[in-house]
């Protein structure tokens, strides 16, 4: 997903003069030729998160089009408040693409993991969050958001699905209807979802856009009554959502990252492991919802 | 400035709200900005290639709408719904629904970040026009103030001017000492002025550079009514009917 974004980057530069990228001293390799082509509107911008959100709202003043880029606890968690106040409050339009949210960099430790960056900045009205599957998703959700004088918040991530979907921006897709339950599979958790759910007569429903949410399809898709909602980050941030989109009461499970400090290092893998995050996991807890 | 002086403090008894001696302090580098050196008008507030002025500091909202209202950006009858429900005009100002209001603030530390892009955005689009933010040296204890500092210096930015309201309030928690050196050592040029000397000021704004400039304006909270003048409980204070009447008529 970074290469993708690196070329989509460069694609836009070229047509849109009003595009600013702001790096927080990371992608500077893979931005390099972006750094010698366009030395005016892609700067290194330096390891100050904070002001880099101020400085990009005053970009956005001028009727330019900031992009923030830099690791995601660092962009939300520390810069929530300049998020908030310098973009949501004044109503302008920018973008921040992250890396690094919930423990892709699993070995770094906590200070670099990011499981909360969604549920924090659902508290910004107005915002868009989005959280593509594979790069070409996040190719065609930036380019279908970055200049919609909107904030939003792409949520680049290490692992991507094999699935292939077009995704437009504030709906969610139907990819397989069933008759027994629902599970619902945010970005790149899609390839787990479907591969557990592949023998099970239930529907799945991808989402990629957080915000907006796409309450309609949500509404008019959940099937039997009972749903596994199934998250990248902390477990919970869409419950609301689906809770209050159906039309009659659901049973409701949820899989995502519980909120406990993952204070072990190695793998992703190794982590999906310790937090019940498996395809056997998501096969089980299908299982146990639907048949009790 | 008598005739702004009164009008914020009756401004302030009436909504029994904002910060009277933070606009005191203020209120003479507002009035110079927008009498001499901004090249805005009401009827340009949306042109590309204004000046960009940003009230860091939002709480002395007071003085700027005292000022906008003097020069015909916001109607003079609004001040009397200063933070009313339904006013336009709060206690910190809203880019979203005051002309001539560029960055909405309040929480410190917010307006340079800002005022740094908007400066650099200036020069992405080959504009000629200058940026001017005012902070307090409370303010001054914020990590982005001095994140900004060096960015505005290593990004060349000669079109931004900041101008600090060095009132001292904030001594009782973090003393800055000798900011002008503190901004010169950051790669800016810096001068000191007598921040109620508008004359002075004025030749202050006016300086050139190829690097971007502090002002560090000498300043007295509650300047011009010795009742409030360097008291912090009338920080967030509004004086009732005796204390009006007191402060007005000894008001200079």
């Amino acid at each position: 997903m970074r290469k993708q974004f690196v070329k989509t980057i460069e694609e836009i530069l070229e047509k849109d003069e009003r595009l600013v990228l702001l790096l927080g001293d990371i992608g500077v390799f893979g931005f390099r030729n972006s750094l010698s082509r366009f030395p005016d509107r892609v700067y290194n911008i330096g390891i100050l998160e904070q002001s880099t959100i101020g400085l990009a709202a005053g970009l956005a003043i001028k009727g330019l089009i900031p992009v923030v880029h830099t690791i995601a606890p660092f962009v939300t968690e520390r810069c929530f408040e300049q998020i908030k106040d310098d973009f949501g409050y004044q109503k302008l339009g920018g973008n921040i693409v992250s890396v690094g949210a919930s423990y892709d960099y699993a070995a770094l430790g906590c200070t670099h993991h990011c499981p909360a960056d969604v549920g924090i900045l659902m508290n910004i009205p107005d915002i868009q969050i989005v959280v593509p599957g594979t790069s070409l998703e996040f190719e065609s959700l930036f380019k279908q958001a970055y200049a919609n004088e909107k904030m939003t918040y792409f949520r680049l991530s290490e692992r991507e699905n094999q699935t292939k979907l077009a995704v437009k921006l504030g709906h969610a897709n139907i990819v397989k209807k069933g008759k027994l339950g629902t599970v619902i599979a945010v970005g790149p958790l899609l390839d787990k979802v479907m591969n557990a759910t592949k023998n099970l007569d239930v529907t799945v429903i991808y989402i990629t856009t957080i915000r907006p949410f796409d309450s309609e399809t949500i509404r008019k898709n959940i099937d039997g009554g009972k749903v596994l909602i199934c998250e990248p980050y902390y477990s919970g941030a869409i419950t609301g959502d689906i809770a209050m989109a159906s039309s009659e009461p659901l049973k409701i499970d949820l899989l995502g990252v519980p909120k406990e400090f993952l204070n072990k290092y190695g793998t992703m893998e190794e982590h999906d492991e310790h937090i019940g995050f498996t395809e056997k996991d998501i096969f089980n807890r299908v299982k146990k919802l639907i048949h009790g | 400035m008598k005739n702004l002086k009164e009008k914020i403090i009756k401004m302030s008894a009436k909504s029994k709200e904002g910060h009277i001696p933070s606009a005191l302090s203020v209120l003479d580098l507002l009035w110079v900005l927008y009498d001499r050196v901004l090249n805005i008008t009401p009827e340009k507030v949306n042109n590309p290639d204004r000046d960009i002025f940003i009230l860091s500091k939002g709480h002395a909202s007071l003085g700027l709408y005292v000022v906008l209202a003097e020069k015909g950006f916001i109607n003079s009858e609004s001040l009397d719904d200063f933070c009313k429900f339904k006013s336009d005009l709060g206690g910190h100002p809203d880019r979203t629904k005051i002309p001539g209001v560029e960055a909405s603030t309040g929480s410190l530390g917010h307006g340079l970040p800002i005022a740094v892009g908007t400066a650099l955005g200036s020069k992405i689009k080959k504009q000629k026009n200058k940026v001017y933010v005012i902070v307090g040296d409370g303010e001054c204890n914020e990590g982005t103030i001095w994140e900004s500092a060096l960015l505005a210096s290593n990004h060349q930015l000669d079109n931004l001017c900041l101008i600090v309201d060095y009132n001292h309030s904030g001594d009782r928690a973090l003393k800055l000492g000798n900011l002008e050196e503190k901004f010169k050592s950051f790669g800016w040029t810096a001068v000191s002025v007598d921040g109620h000397d508008q004359k002075k000021i004025y030749q202050a704004l006016m300086k050139k550079s190829h690097k971007p400039i502090a002002v560090i304006a000498r300043t007295i909270k509650g300047y011009g009514s010795k009742i409030m003048e360097n008291k912090p409980e009338w920080h967030h204070k509004y004086p009732n009917i005796e204390e009006l009447n007191m402060i007005l008529k000894e008001l200079n």
